[in-house]
């Protein structure tokens, strides 16, 4: 499963000074595409929250993290704050996955498609896994029975590789299991 | 029409698209409408599109994500490879692996079989024939 956004963890300082022989380190873990994304977007929230930028900070460390247990499904919480046309909006989206970095796609290619809003506008403030009798949504609820069951109701048969597709078809298809 | 085959934790399927095609897996637990998380004694559990896989009337115990040794217990146990290739869909699969897998040498043999066969099944047509016109 390739996932389009990483989860890193960024660690960085402001440059150390006469007066500040020993500036505090912060570290930061947010989710970019690549590592280079990671970095920037690193001081970009740091310039919000304290008076460093880039050119009189230094990167100490940037680690990717991987999820732990990608094979059990959790239930994922994330806070957002989003802009919109009209102004910045707060969110609480809920997400059924097996990894963090799943839950965050969905969660932007739902923003995009639900509210129009693109990644850049997109602030990720906090992301948690939620135990299932904490959670809001009724969309995720529902998928909370241990005796779940149901049929598919829509079937299209594919070809099993792309070479095999045509264009054409000589019969219409068969959507019934 | 009511439907036969649901989607439940212990349902086995048949992955027709991707990678892992042709493989049996297990539905050991639901994501979401879209996904499900399957298990095969071959390969690591992971999340699979619903639109990879046709499920299959062949349905094992178990309970919401066993681990592994439990969930091969539980196919050994419901025997479902033999119910698999016993199976017309299985055998069906079977044959055409094996279509696809001949060499020319078999080819061959099966080419003078095919006559063999002919050959025996006109000879007992035309004894009948005989029969019915004199």
């Amino acid at each position: 499963m390739s996932y389009k956004y990483h989860q890193f963890q960024v660690v960085g300082r402001g440059l150390p000074t006469e007066t500040d022989e020993q500036p505090k380190i912060y570290r930061m873990k947010l989710w970019a595409t690549n590592e280079v994304r990671a970095k920037s977007k690193f001081w970009y929230y740091l310039r919000k929250l304290k008076k460093v930028k880039k050119s009189n900070g230094q990167m100490l460390a940037i680690n990717e993290i991987f999820e732990k247990n990608p094979t059990t499904i959790k239930n994922y919480g994330i806070w957002l704050r989003y802009q919109s046309r009209t102004g910045y909006h707060n969110m609480y989206k809920e997400y059924r996955d097996t990894t963090l970095n799943g839950g965050i796609e969905q969660m932007y290619t739902e923003m995009a498609s639900r509210h129009r809003v693109r990644h850049h506008c997109i602030q990720v403030i906090k992301t948690a896994t939620i135990p299932a009798k904490l959670c809001k949504r009724e969309s995720t609820k529902q998928f909370h029975n241990s005796k779940i069951k149901f049929p598919l109701v829509f079937k299209k048969v594919r070809p099993p590789t792309r070479k095999l597709k045509t264009t054409y078809k000589a019969s219409r298809p068969n959507l019934f299991v | 029409m009511p439907f036969k085959r649901y989607v439940e934790i212990g349902r086995v399927a048949l992955v027709n698209y991707g990678k892992d095609y042709g493989k049996l897996v297990v539905i050991v637990d639901v994501i979401d409408q879209n996904r499900a998380l399957v298990d095969a004694p071959d390969m690591v559990r992971g999340q699979m599109n619903f639109k990879r896989l046709t499920l299959t009337d062949i349905k094992i115990d178990i309970k919401r994500v066993p681990n592994k040794k439990t969930l091969v217990a539980a196919l050994e146990a419901a025997d479902v490879k033999n119910k698999w290739e016993s199976s017309s869909w299985g055998r069906k699969l079977i044959v055409q692996k094996k279509r696809a897998s001949l060499k020319d040498f078999d080819r061959f043999k099966i080419m003078l079989a095919k006559i063999k066969k002919a050959g025996v099944v006109r000879q007992e047509l035309s004894k009948l024939k005989k029969e019915t016109t004199c």
